[in-house]
């Protein structure tokens, strides 16, 4: 029972996205790029998958192929038509399953058709069809409250699949649930796929999940971030039903890590992984909690110092956004180094791991004022001044220039929270002043 | 309850089916039908009653027989529900328009906020004479003009409550009315309204729950020679101080109570108890309001066909205008720049209308007053304003330390909440005779004996939200201050009082706005011939429109609503932020 493999010679695509770009606006400054000439190709009889971290655009280019909102640049065409607004044959599922509370199951299904006229009767049959397909028979006069939420995402799918459409559009359909009931949702998808008994013709799938990525879809594309970019174009060509543990299984999903944390050749050499350079560069929230957790583990038994990133992610329970992330601040802060899908202790990281608290805090300090530009600049702004105070407000502002309201406060933050923990800075939440250490004094 | 729900609402729909098969209906079904037959008799009794002519007042005024009083109460009650009605219908109209039209909520919203701010009754002086004039000898008139007071103290809360809930709708769910390309009508009656609902029908309940007071501050007006009373328990009790008949003030007071309770039971309960299947908290709460009556309703099994079938109704009503309206052809994209040339035409024209405005009012006041009579307004403004500030501070002092030991102790708050919200409906002014009596028996100093009068109905404010917030207070922090064994004061200090903020500010913003209103009626009392005064700007306004000198009132409403406006941006929105600020507990 394996999937049917996409002719893509010669035939018509059923979805067309050619040189898409997008913008945020941005009040006053320069937009924010979300998605950088994006071209990509859908044909009948495969399930596409969108796999990217966060920030990389891939919902925003899920909304731009359903019509739910115009590119800035390029287009769209479904079946050799423009798509100019929500378009016909189309059907999205939501990450947060997007019920209507006061309305029960079977009104909910048949929403979508009631909207497009179809007489009640015929609406009730079809709608009462797609529940039994999906597998919650009887519990058609239920509301969203009583059920749980796998049971929310069928009816999701059943609300998609009632109006018999030609493409399905998931946006992370899974991702809000737990890992066991995810599991099930999704080989019941697969299961109705292949035997045919969905009248959809393709499946485009977004997910920052790597193994769902390579478990469901015959097509990878990985996006990277900021902006949003296709830098792989990955065939899977294993049968269904996949197996985790196979081989050429572990052998594609290490090989998408590691396409992952590498360095665009597409970007240029001056952008690292973090978006901007020098204090304008966008951190993330990451907390020193993590960061030490991590090199702790890296540094025990089984790794030892040097781990394959999907092993790492399982054993330490995080998802790609969180690993990646601290990672990333890791390997800023030369504590690691990343590597093809590996992540390597280097002696510093192994001082750390092995330390005990102050000594962590002076390591971390003296790495953090060296290798983090922000931080130095705050400290020296702040020696600069007599009173050696300064409000937060004076950075914001200033990062505000290279980087959205939101990035700004989030990296200040960040970095004065790991200022904390190295106890270098100290922060005032009440007055929003930020000082050279020890708040006893102030 | 959620299973009660549940398995209530299958066996709706079980028994839709089986109505083919017995549709004898059962004794609940002969219950209910009983009440809304009364209901409808009682209806049309009260309309022919109110369309008798004016004369027909002097007539018949109103009598102090006891035995009037369960049709005078009636009447009563029509009114507040025709207030309502109207009330329901602006805010249906006027919400979406502030919501869907960046102009138009620029001009709605501000309004909204300064009309919730003008004292109720100060409306009141100009809107009887206005409807008299529209209705010359009938009594309809006047019944409009206690009507449309209602409806003053009712709308702009309602509005802002419906406005918000547009404005905050779930992103996801928008999505989804959009990707299945909805109808604007068919969008707005299956996402905009059923999300509004709670909101909506608790800012419903409330707003009826203040409006007893000004229905019965209505009924009996009088302004300059124009006196006005209405067959109702208003009048009834304006009659009995004329009269100085204080066992008719009594019967007043206990039906009065009557219809408090008949209606929180019969409407209030039910309603908010329904409107809970529209929370969008995916969680089943675990207080889910109760209502013997919602639930002796949905037992009754006719009446669950006919639900049935108006179900089906509305699902049509909802969705067939769809197929129209769904060939809208796009509307074509005005240019940006005609689209800022008409702002800038939009906001001259409101800058012109708000200086024409500004002007009329300062010249009519400006024709018979003078700077004397602006000082005197003021001063008896900041008067007022000293008075609500001491006594919310006293019904504070006495009412946190209640709410909070109600509040914890949920056997005891489950109790005590309904009674705290029945005090709130009920219409202080009906208890304000006794207390008269009591100042002109014993020759007490109306400044200060009167005040106590002004926070008598709006305490309850305080007590109920006060209950509400300690209920919530999450038992894991309580824990751990008992654990860590802190002390009284500094368990009030840095547990209790941060903890509840948000609630207490609540009821202080409540509760100081509806004194201000209570001002006007409470700052001048009368028992029969003696008239007792206090200083203040309510006493200024009511001794205006009993003389009749609609300048005065224009300048001591127009004084009145800069003080509740100011006192409002400078002292509760920084309240309010402050709790967001620091004081939320998630």
């Amino acid at each position: 029972m394996g999937a049917v493999a996409a002719r893509t010679d010669g035939r018509q695509a059923l979805v067309s996205v050619k040189h898409v770009r997008h913008f945020y606006k941005r009040g006053t400054s320069s937009n924010l790029l979300v998605l950088d000439n994006v071209d990509l190709s859908l044909y009948d009889n495969e399930i596409v998958a969108l796999l990217g971290r966060s920030g990389s655009g891939k919902s925003t280019l899920l909304r731009i192929v359903s019509g739910l909102m115009p590119p800035s640049e390029g287009q769209v065409d479904i079946d050799g038509h423009v798509v100019k607004g929500p378009a016909d044959g189309l059907a999205m599922v939501f990450q947060s399953f997007a019920l209507f509370p006061w309305l029960t199951v079977l009104e909910n299904v048949e929403l979508g058709l009631q909207a497009q006229g179809v007489p009640p009767e015929e609406r009730r049959k079809r709608a009462l069809g797609a529940i039994d397909l999906i597998g919650l028979d009887g519990f058609e006069t239920a509301y969203p409250k009583e059920l749980s939420g796998g049971m929310r995402q069928r009816v999701g799918l059943a609300r998609a699949l009632v109006v018999n459409p030609k493409l399905l559009l998931m946006d992370e359909p899974f991702s809000a649930l737990d890992v066991l009931t995810a599991e099930t949702l999704r080989t019941d998808l697969l299961d109705l796929w292949c035997e045919g008994r969905m009248p959809i013709r393709a499946i485009l799938l977004v997910t920052h999940n790597i193994e769902e990525a390579v478990l469901m879809s015959d097509r990878i594309l990985v996006f990277s971030s900021n902006p949003g970019r296709v830098i792989a174009e990955i065939k899977v060509g294993l049968p269904q039903p996949r197996n985790r543990v196979d081989p050429a299984f572990r052998a594609l999903v290490d090989d998408i890590y590691a396409r992952m944390t590498a360095k665009s050749t597409a970007t240029p050499a001056k952008e690292g992984l973090f978006p901007g350079t020098g204090i304008s560069m966008s951190l993330p929230q990451v907390s020193t909690n993590t960061l030490a957790g991590l090199l702790e583990t890296l540094a025990e038994p089984p790794f030892n110092g040097k781990a394959d990133l999907p092993l790492l992610a399982e054993r330490t329970q995080m998802d790609v956004d969180e690993l990646f992330h601290a990672a990333e601040t890791l390997q800023l802060l030369r504590f690691v180094e990343l590597a093809e899908g590996d992540l390597k202790l280097n002696d510093a990281g192994r001082r750390f791991a092995g330390a005990g608290t102050d000594e962590r805090k002076a390591l971390f300090a003296q790495h953090l004022m060296t290798y983090v530009p922000l931080a130095a600049h705050i400290k020296h702004i702040l020696e600069e001044r007599s009173s050696h105070r300064a409000p937060i407000i004076r950075f914001q502002d200033e990062l505000e220039d290279s980087m959205t309201e939101a990035d700004a406060e989030t990296t200040l933050h960040t970095v004065i929270n790991w200022a904390r923990y190295a106890e270098v800075l100290a922060f005032d939440g009440e007055t929003g002043m930020i000082s050279l250490d020890n708040p006893a004094e102030n | 309850m959620t299973m009660a729900t549940s398995s209530a609402g299958s066996r709706r729909i079980a028994t839709i089916s089986a109505t083919v098969k017995s549709a004898w209906p059962n004794r609940y079904d002969v219950i209910v039908f009983l009440a809304i037959g009364a209901l409808f008799v009682a209806m049309a009794h009260g309309a022919k009653l109110m369309h008798k002519p004016l004369a027909g007042l002097e007539v018949n005024p109103v009598s102090l027989d006891p035995r009037n009083l369960p049709q005078y109460a009636l009447l009563t009650t029509l009114r507040m529900f025709a207030a309502l009605g109207f009330s329901l219908l602006f805010t249906f109209l006027v919400a979406p328009l502030a919501a869907k039209s960046k102009k138009a909520e620029r001009v709605i919203i501000p309004a909204l906020d300064i009309l919730q701010s003008v004292p109720v009754l100060g409306f009141l002086t100009f809107t009887v004479v206005f409807f008299m004039n529209l209705f010359p000898g009938s009594q309809l008139g006047a019944e409009l003009a206690a009507i449309f007071a209602i409806f003053t103290s009712q709308a702009w809360n309602m509005t802002f409550s419906f406005y918000q809930s547009l404005k905050t709708i779930p992103r996801d769910l928008e999505e989804v009315t959009s990707h299945f390309r909805l109808s604007p009508w068919m969008r707005f009656w299956k996402l905009e309204a059923p999300f509004a609902t709670p909101g909506l029908v608790w800012n419903m309940m409330m707003s009826m729950s203040g409006g007893w007071f000004f229905v019965v501050a209505s009924e009996a007006i009088s302004v300059g020679d124009t006196k006005i009373t209405l067959p109702g328990i208003g009048a009834y009790l304006s009659v009995a101080i004329d009269q100085k008949n204080i066992g008719a003030v009594g019967w007043a007071v206990a039906a009065m109570a009557v219809v408090i309770a008949l209606y929180d039971q019969l409407l209030f309960r039910p309603v908010v108890a329904w409107a809970d299947k529209f929370r969008v908290e995916l969680v089943a709460a675990q207080a889910t309001p109760e209502s013997w009556v919602l639930d002796l309703i949905k037992r009754a099994r006719f009446l669950s066909a006919i639900s049935g079938f108006l179900d089906r109704l509305l699902q049509a009503f909802s969705g067939n205008v769809a197929n129209l309206s769904k060939q809208i052809p796009e509307t074509p994209a005005v240019s940006s720049r005609a689209n800022r040339i008409f702002d800038w035409v939009w906001n001259i024209a409101l800058l012109v209308l708000a200086v024409w405005a500004a002007w009329s009012v300062i010249s009519y006041i400006h024709a018979t007053l003078g700077w004397p009579d602006l000082a005197e307004a003021v001063t008896g403004g900041f008067i007022t304003f000293f008075r609500v500030v001491i006594l919310i501070i006293v019904a504070s002092l006495i009412w946190v330390p209640i709410g909070v030991y109600v509040g914890l102790r949920p056997a005891l708050a489950e109790r005590v909440q309904p009674v705290a919200q029945f005090l709130a409906a009920f219409p202080a002014n009906v208890l304000f005779p006794f207390v008269v009596v009591g100042i002109a028996t014993y020759h007490l100093n109306p400044d200060i004996w009167l005040s106590p009068l002004i926070v008598l109905g709006t305490q309850w404010y305080i007590l109920f939200n006060v209950i509400a917030g300690a209920s919530v207070f999450p038992s894991d922090l309580s824990e751990a201050s008992t654990l860590y064994r802190v002390k009284r004061w500094q368990w009030w200090r840095k547990v209790m009082l941060p903890g509840i903020f948000p609630y207490y500010v609540t009821g202080a913003l409540t509760a100081s706005g509806g004194s201000w209103n209570a001002s006007i009626v409470a700052e001048v009392a009368s028992w029969g011939d003696t008239k007792l005064e206090a200083h203040g700007l309510g006493a200024y306004i009511a001794k205006a429109t009993n003389d009749g000198d609609f300048h005065r009132v224009v300048l001591g409403v127009g004084v009145m609503s800069v003080f509740v406006v100011t006192v409002n941006r400078a002292l509760w929105r920084r309240l309010y932020a402050l709790a967001d600020r620091r004081l939320r507990l998630d």
